[in-house]
């Protein structure tokens, strides 16, 4: 038996039921919710019964130059499915997502990190502050523009 | 006339023999209680995922060694994966079933460094430690068989493994596997039936199913409160399909479970390497590659195995280049670690350190 992935068209239908007007873009394969929705989209899928999402595998943020996006996993250990959400916030200052922690206290590190490292912030998050690197650290550096320092 | 106390904190780490690398916990205490926990961590940062942009598809294997060091097998695994799923990579079955061995009897050595530290921490000093590590420098004589090196081993690379094992290999992990279980019954022996530990890792240190699974808790700690979630068998990767093994699962959750689990777990790796002996085909062990690895531009995968400690996967996005776009790293040390402030606080400063020890959090790992 392997770990399944959701339809995503099958997917987007069943959370548009629930949330009009809560996908931004879908592909074959990619599914996109608009950020002020995510975690009441989360919320939605971990306590729907026929998907039962209630496992976070993981968050990480990619920088894709014009906008960030954020990529949630997550599986059902009753059906052993699992399927990514997306999310895009444009911009390059400090853009904001809504904090999933309420939902999976799991999210905890994992939006510090990405704060710390990617910069993106996490609205709701009751103590969003760096994790890895120290507080006064120039910059986020797995941010693509992000200057390496020049001597050390 | 009750006696005025108020609360102390006392600072533990980041260089402190029981934090099991550099890891600093502020801890508050009222008497002898901890009221409080606050983890500190970032001091082994070595920004891997950010160097993993900068190095082209097969050089990051040697960067994965260096996350959880005392598991460096399970995480070259998991990035071939990735990589392998990112450019539709079929491995050749000699090359699934030497990774598999060789996962398995990196999964052993790494339970024996988590047990013998248990021990460690609870105030047996020094000799059964010596006695784990004494076994798990077989393991490393064995992968230095295998790859010329003990502990960075960059013995996997996408498509397969190295080299195919050198033909005086076989018969020394034939004495391994003779001699093994014998030597795990006698350790058993030593901790299950010695009162002095039972007394202090029974009901010490309980984390509740429903808890855990929503911190994203993964790997022996999670089977040891009770859920058979084994990515194993969930999501089966390599050659584990057609291999047998049973997933132990410990009932209450406290240290107990966790070391059972781990001995148990130990018991079964020995077995999977056994069938894994047996059942080997000759033939190609890596797959023919090129030189420099070009994946498709927007390609995107996720890697996972079970690692020793739990989930780590491996989230590749590739830009059409030779290095990743953005190469993740889902580090369960990391998420298990979340789980701290539940394992702490209530409990005595003695039981501190052995509920610590008990998740077998690598810092190599939590850091990156």
């Amino acid at each position: 038996m392997m770990t399944s992935f959701l339809d995503v068209g099958e997917l987007a239908q069943h959370i548009q039921a629930a949330y009009p007007d809560s996908v931004e873009e879908q592909t074959a394969s990619h599914l996109w919710i608009k950020p002020p929705l995510i975690a009441d989209v989360c919320r939605f899928l971990k306590e729907d019964p026929e998907l039962k999402l209630e496992f976070l595998n993981s968050i990480s943020a990619v920088d894709y130059i014009d906008h960030f996006e954020v990529v949630y996993l997550m599986t059902s250990f009753e059906f052993n499915h699992s399927t990514f959400l997306r999310t895009r916030v444009p911009g390059r200052g400090e853009p904001e997502v809504p904090s999933v922690i309420e939902i999976w206290p799991g999210a905890d590190y994992q939006e510090r990190e990405i704060w710390d490292l990617m910069g993106v912030r996490f609205e709701g998050h009751p103590n969003m502050k760096r994790i890895l690197l120290w507080e006064g650290f120039p910059g986020h550096p797995l941010r693509k523009d992000f200057q390496d320092a020049v001597e050390y | 006339m009750p006696i005025r106390t108020e609360p102390i904190t006392v600072n533990i780490g980041p260089q402190h023999p029981s934090t099991h690398g550099v890891f600093r916990l502020r801890v508050t205490f009222d008497g002898e209680m901890i009221v409080d926990v606050e983890p500190i961590f970032g001091y082994l940062h070595r920004g891997t995922e950010k160097l993993a942009e900068e190095r082209n598809y097969t050089q990051i294997v040697t960067l994965t060694d260096r996350l959880d060091y005392v598991a460096s097998m399970t995480n070259n695994q998991a990035y071939c994966l990735a990589v392998e799923r990112l450019m539709g990579i079929e491995v050749p079955i000699r090359g699934q079933y030497l990774r598999v061995m060789a996962a398995e009897l990196q999964r052993i050595a790494s339970h024996l460094v988590a047990t013998g530290f248990l021990l460690q921490d609870l105030g047996a000093l020094g000799t059964p430690l010596m006695y784990c590590f004494r076994e798990r420098e077989r393991i490393l004589d064995l992968f230095e068989m295998l790859c010329g090196a003990r502990i960075t081993v960059s013995y996997m690379r996408p498509g397969g493994v190295y080299y195919d094992a050198p033909e005086d290999f076989w018969p020394a992990l034939d004495r391994f596997l003779d001699y093994m279980p014998s030597y795990l019954d006698e350790l058993e022996q030593l901790l299950a039936e010695n009162e002095i530990i039972l007394v202090r890792v029974r009901n010490v240190g309980n984390l509740p199913l429903d808890r855990l699974i929503a911190c994203s808790a993964s790997g022996p700690i999670l089977r040891a409160s009770g859920l058979a979630w084994d990515w194993r068998k969930a999501d089966p990767y390599d050659v584990y399909d057609g291999l047998e093994f049973d997933v132990p699962v410990g009932t209450n959750g406290d240290n107990l479970d966790r070391f059972w689990v781990r001995m148990q777990e130990m018991r079964q790796s020995l077995r999977i390497v056994r069938q894994c002996v047996e059942q080997m085909p000759p033939g190609p062990v890596r797959a023919e590659l090129p030189l420099v690895l070009r994946p498709p531009k927007g390609a995107e995968s996720y890697g996972r195995v079970e690692s020793p400690k739990g989930e780590l996967g491996f989230y590749l996005i590739s830009d059409g280049g030779i290095s990743p776009y953005r190469c993740k790293i889902r580090s369960p040390s990391l998420l298990n670690l979340t789980m701290i402030k539940d394992l702490l606080i209530g409990w005595k400063l003695a039981d501190m350190i052995v509920n610590l020890g008990s998740i077998d959090i690598n810092m190599g790992e939590v850091d990156r």
